[in-house]
């Protein structure tokens, strides 16, 4: 309470604080801070004012600024206060200076002279003072006009001035890394300063050094070792405990740093298992910075190389974290099988539940964690399922930067492990028409692309059924009413090149949609490029074939619309349509033949068809054509020789203005004749046919839309369609494998799991909650089966009806509940029904040693589509379920099944052992409830009072209007 | 570089003390301010504390009428952010004495010191409360 005074504040200050504590709205506000900013400008430019009141005026702007508006006019005020004597003030201009000025501000010369002599004060904290302005002010500029006092303040006495000089050099290192390459050293020494604040302080720049040069400090990782080691064993004073943990803040950002160090790196791993493995035993789950260090453990464990034994505990640690109620420990939880899965992908099948939980649930955070997750473990078997929920996600929401993002991965998984080209051209579509403006332009040009190609099989045939297919899904996709401009240049693109490819739609119904989209947007001159070219594509197939091209008269306003376009390119485009028109069928044919996007150009650089004619236009007495290089050399001969000439620098003024000729002047140059300028564009597009391209060159021609086309493939070809990859999840053989494995996990597990069943089963989730559409989501997302969830809900019935089955049900609940059993220990209570879980994903491998054939089939009838790998495997159908849905356990195969049994058994033994001897309370919901305890403070009714009196005295009385003011944060 | 700013923002939506950690505008901080307290305000308590904002994280924490807010990036451990954000408070009420927001009104600066001791360059430096609170109680006693 002693801080109440001394910091004499007057009435006016508190009763600004006041009524801004009590506005009701930003309009109330925004008036106040007006009128202060008003009373400021007159009062702050007085003569003599006080220094109290000075500050008290320089904390007023900082709370206009806070608040939104422009403080400037005061700024060399609080700079003019960092001269002061007192401590107090000019601490305070110093903060008032780092919170108003960037550090690329004028104002900043005048405090790096104060800076300087601050930093030989004799007082400790001015020195403080000024290193912590030195953080925020210090351009890359000014470091040099501090840097030697910086660093001989890493020998000072204090630790505080010590601590302080290291992170004024991590802030140059951040500025400009090359400032302090000499000095790296100190960070190293400062690293076993015998105070832990600056050894603590100094792992920040230890951290970004070593994610730039990892190699460097490999030397480090004992040390690093050896001082979490002691941190871990409370070696470390007292006050840096939080909440009876020691120094968590420490221990993390050196689990961060083990984790770069020992990421690839067998040998500092090794180092490391010891102190990773005491950490886990020993760290307190039942507090949430406990558990932010066992975050970071797992994190640090999936980074080094892997240690098995850890692997378990962090598994252990993940399922814990997924299974609580508490949505931070959700997030964290599926953040962590992320990270776990690239060391062990399986592991993600134990959580199957709560990664669907998660995925359904309303909290947009967790959502979007678990699609990271998703994204990370599809597969061919399930990217459809997968994909499907990111779209639809995507069109829900609003935030432009995250659909961007998700349309990205959409795209990236759908390019990956397409099943078909159909399902592709799909789902490219819906990317496009809910995100198309978002959407990287390569990903149109993709599009394009496989709509061309194919995807490069021999046959022909489904190549045009997907283009017909696509076509016809653009033709409906045209009606919408808003579509973005990306997806409007694919369609015409496409439309253009395969509209009337299959005879099933007329040249003029194509044009005609092509003339409705580029009048529905005016505007987009992008998109009526695409247009127009493409009806002249239409056009010159229709005249090639042979068929006369009556124009409609949309069209043909259209074209002269855009003839008098202020777009050249537009214009340009018009009157190339215009002059198609009126070419003969094999004239057009050569200009624009059909389905020519995918021939491969070879562009003939050195212009050689042109060779006769310019030897023509040689013999008639052209200049001849100066390559630049030679060109700039007589310039530069001729200003040397003949600078004061006058005639010759005036023929060297007709070189000066070719000095930086554009590419297209260079070819110009040779060929004066303007008939010849249009054949710039047209040798590129068809080089198989020079003289044609030279026939239409004279025509005057210019196949621009050649030109086009090119361009598009060209950016296209970087990235390259991946042919859909089949998992071809198990080989038939090995079905007699299977049986044994399930058959002896019967056998061996049975007392186990319906124990663990039981007691799994009971946390938190009645297992009345688990719908049945989860579960088929989930298998769909785990396994390998397409089914949609909500399209078949006869499809859940039959499985009800199975798991009545407790023979086929044994096995399954073994696998998974035996991860879930770590949880348990302290719940008991039996559950009546087994819960219908998404193991039942595996059942159908049992029901293959069970003659239980006929729900199966029937199943199989309701799903509807085959699915993908049931199709590639082209089996019957007998054959190829079992193994698909043995993917269901993941694209492993079948010893994974077996090996996760075998290998989770021990592990949950374990765990018992563990949860049993670590503290009972799991219940992370009652962390809060335990932090606020600890704190021990509580709403202390006599420090309110007096506070509320003392307000009271200041005449700031709590009014009804804002009583939150006064109550207490940790109340 | 961890922490990008530390936002303290009451239920109204009207800021109580702000500290970036990299340069924006006058413009910029109001618009993310606005966003960012629209985002965790419609937020309800079971859901978890961080909300993702264009290309960071946000971890916020509610104490009566206050929101905390910690911007970071990706990389940054949000539960132990969250513990931070409460060390804070802990550190404030063990200063003032059962912290309220008209506390952190009537001694902005101060709070911005203790902030200023805690954490630089965006990196948390300082985490014993002794350590955090000793160069302010000297202050307080030489004026």
């Amino acid at each position: 309470m002693g801080s109440q005074g001394g910091w004499g504040q007057s009435k006016e200050f508190l009763d600004l604080v006041k009524s801004i504590g009590e506005a009701r709205s930003k309009a109330e506000e925004d008036r106040i801070v007006l009128n202060e900013i008003e009373m400021l400008k007159r009062r702050i430019n007085e003569p003599d004012i006080p220094k109290k009141k000075m500050k008290e005026y320089i904390i007023r702007l900082v709370y206009v600024e806070m608040l939104g508006h422009d403080a400037s006019f005061g700024y060399i005020h609080a700079v003019k206060m960092t001269h002061d004597d007192s401590l107090l003030l000019k601490r305070t201009g110093y903060l008032a200076v780092t919170l108003f000025l960037n550090e690329d501000h004028d104002l900043i010369i005048l405090i790096v002279n104060t800076i300087q002599k601050d930093l030989k004060s004799d007082n400790y904290l001015v020195v403080c003072a000024a290193l912590t302005a030195v953080c925020k002010l210090i351009n890359e500029e000014t470091i040099p006009a501090v840097l030697p006092q910086v660093v001989e303040l890493l020998g000072h006495q204090k630790e505080a001035v010590r601590k302080k000089a290291i992170m004024a050099l991590h802030r140059f290192y951040q500025r400009s890394p090359s400032s302090v390459t000499h000095l790296i050293s100190n960070f190293r020494k400062r690293l076993c300063d015998n105070d832990p604040g600056v050894m603590g302080a100094t792992l920040c720049p230890l951290f970004d050094l070593i994610s730039a040069d990892v190699d460097s400090y490999k030397d480090l990782v004992t040390s690093f070792v050896s001082i979490l080691k002691q941190v871990a064993e409370r070696r470390l004073p007292k006050s840096y405990d939080y909440h009876q943990m020691p120094a968590p803040f420490i221990q993390i950002r050196l689990l961060k740093i083990l984790a770069l160090l020992g990421s690839g790196d067998k040998q500092a791993s090794e180092h490391m298992y010891t102190v990773l493995g005491d950490i886990f035993r020993k760290c307190d789950s039942s507090s949430n910075i406990g558990n932010a260090v066992l975050y970071e453990c797992i994190c640090c464990v999936s980074s080094i190389h892997p240690s098995p034994k850890l692997l378990d505990s962090a598994a252990e640690v993940t399922s814990r974290f997924l299974k609580s109620d508490n949505h931070n420990l959700k997030y964290l939880g599926i953040d962590a099988l992320r990270r776990l899965m690239k060391v062990n992908p399986d592991i993600a099948e134990e959580h199957q539940l709560a990664v669907i939980d998660c995925l359904e649930d309303p909290d947009d955070t967790l959502k979007r964690k678990t699609f990271e997750l998703l994204f990370k473990m599809t597969k061919s078997t399930n990217v459809e399922v997968i994909v499907d929920r990111m779209i639809d996600y995507m069109i829900s929401i609003n935030d432009n930067h995250y659909k961007t993002e998700i349309a990205s991965r959409c795209v990236e998984l759908a390019e990956q492990f397409a099943p078909s080209n159909h399902w592709f051209i799909q789902t490219m579509n819906k990317v496009f028409e809910h995100a198309g403006d978002l959407v990287n332009v390569k990903v149109a040009h993709n599009l394009m692309r496989l709509i061309a190609e194919g995807f490069g099989d021999d046959d022909e045939g489904t190549d045009n059924q997907l283009r017909s297919s696509a076509v016809e899904s653009y033709l409906r996709i045209l009606s919408e009413p808003k579509l973005p401009s990306m997806f409007l240049q694919v369609i015409c693109w496409v439309l253009g090149e395969y509209g009337t490819a299959d005879g099933k739609f007329s040249a003029s119904y194509i044009t005609g949609k092509l003339c409705d989209v580029a009048e529905a947007h005016p505007s987009d001159d992008i998109v009526k490029a695409y247009a127009v070219t493409a009806i002249m594509k239409i056009c010159a197939f229709e005249i090639a074939a042979g068929r006369k091209v009556e124009l409609l008269p949309e069209c043909q306003s259209l074209i002269d619309e855009l003839s008098a376009s202020h777009s050249t390119d537009l214009q340009q485009r018009a009157y190339e349509l215009q002059a198609v028109l009126g070419l003969d069928g094999h004239a057009v044919e050569s200009i624009m033949p059909a389905d020519a996007s995918c021939e491969d150009i070879e562009v003939d650089k050195s212009l050689s068809f042109l060779n006769s004619y310019v030897q023509q236009s040689l013999e008639k007495g052209a200049q001849p054509y100066i390559p630049e290089n030679e060109r700039s050399g007589i310039l530069n001969i001729s200003n040397f020789r003949n600078q004061d000439q006058h005639e010759s620098s005036a023929h060297g003024l007709r070189f000066e203005a070719y000095e930086l000729p554009k590419p297209s002047i260079t070819l110009r140059t040779p060929a004066p004749a303007p008939a010849v300028s249009s054949t710039e564009l047209v040798p590129i597009s068809e080089p198989t046919y020079p003289k044609e391209t030279n026939q239409a060159a004279k025509l005057s021609t210019v196949t621009d839309t050649g030109a086009t086309e090119l361009k598009l493939r060209l950016e296209g070809v970087q990235k390259k369609w991946g042919k859909p990859t089949y998992s071809t999840p198990v080989p038939s053989t090995s079905s007699s494998n299977l049986k044994t494995t399930n058959g002896v996990n019967q056998l061996g597990q049975a007392t186990l799991s319906s124990h663990s069943r039981d007691v799994s089963y009971d946390s938190k989730r009645p297992q009345a909650e688990i719908s049945p559409e989860k579960q088929k989501l989930a298998a769909s997302l785990f396994g390998g089966s397409s089914s949609k969830p909500d399209k078949k809900p006869q499809s859940t019935s039959h499985k009800t009806s199975r798991l009545g089955n407790p023979a086929s049900e044994k096995p399954q609940v073994a696998t998974a509940s035996a991860a879930t059993t770590e949880l348990a220990p302290q719940k008991t209570a039996p559950v009546q029904t087994p819960p219908p879980d998404l193991l039942d994903l595996g059942e159908p491998t049992v029901g293959d040693t069970i003659p239980s054939i006929d729900p199966f089939k029937q199943l199989e009838g309701l799903l509807g589509p085959p699915d993908v790998s049931s199709s590639t495997n082209s089996g019957t159908v007998s054959v190829t379920q079992p193994p698909d849905l043995m993917a269901l356990y993941g694209d492993s195969s079948l010893s994974g099944v077996s090996s996760s049994i075998s290998n989770l058994v021990p592990t949950n033994l374990d765990s018992m052992n563990l949860v049993s001897s670590s503290s009972s309370a799991a219940d992370h919901g009652g962390s809060k409830v335990a932090l606020s305890a600890s704190l021990k403070k509580g709403p202390n009714p006599q420090d309110s009072l007096e506070k509320d009196s003392l307000a009271r005295q200041l005449g700031v009385t709590p009014s009804i209007q804002n009583p939150n003011l006064f109550r207490d944060l940790l109340g | 570089m961890g922490i990008r700013f530390i936002l303290l923002v009451n239920k109204q939506g009207q800021t109580r003390l702000a500290q970036y950690y990299e340069y924006l505008t006058l413009e910029q901080r109001r618009a993310l301010e606005g966003e960012i307290v629209r985002k965790c305000l419609a937020r309800t308590e079971q859901q978890c504390s961080f909300v993702e904002h264009r290309n960071y994280k946000v971890v916020y924490r509610r104490y009566a009428s206050l929101f905390f807010l910690v911007g970071v990036d990706n990389d940054e451990n949000e539960l132990a952010i969250l513990e931070f954000i409460h060390l804070l408070v802990e550190t404030m009420d063990r200063h003032f004495g059962n912290v309220c927001e008209l506390d952190i009104m009537f001694h902005l600066e101060k709070a911005h010191f203790m902030l200023e001791e805690m954490v630089m360059n965006g990196c948390i430096v300082e985490t014993s409360k002794q350590n955090i609170l000793t160069p302010i109680q000297l202050m307080d006693k030489a004026s």
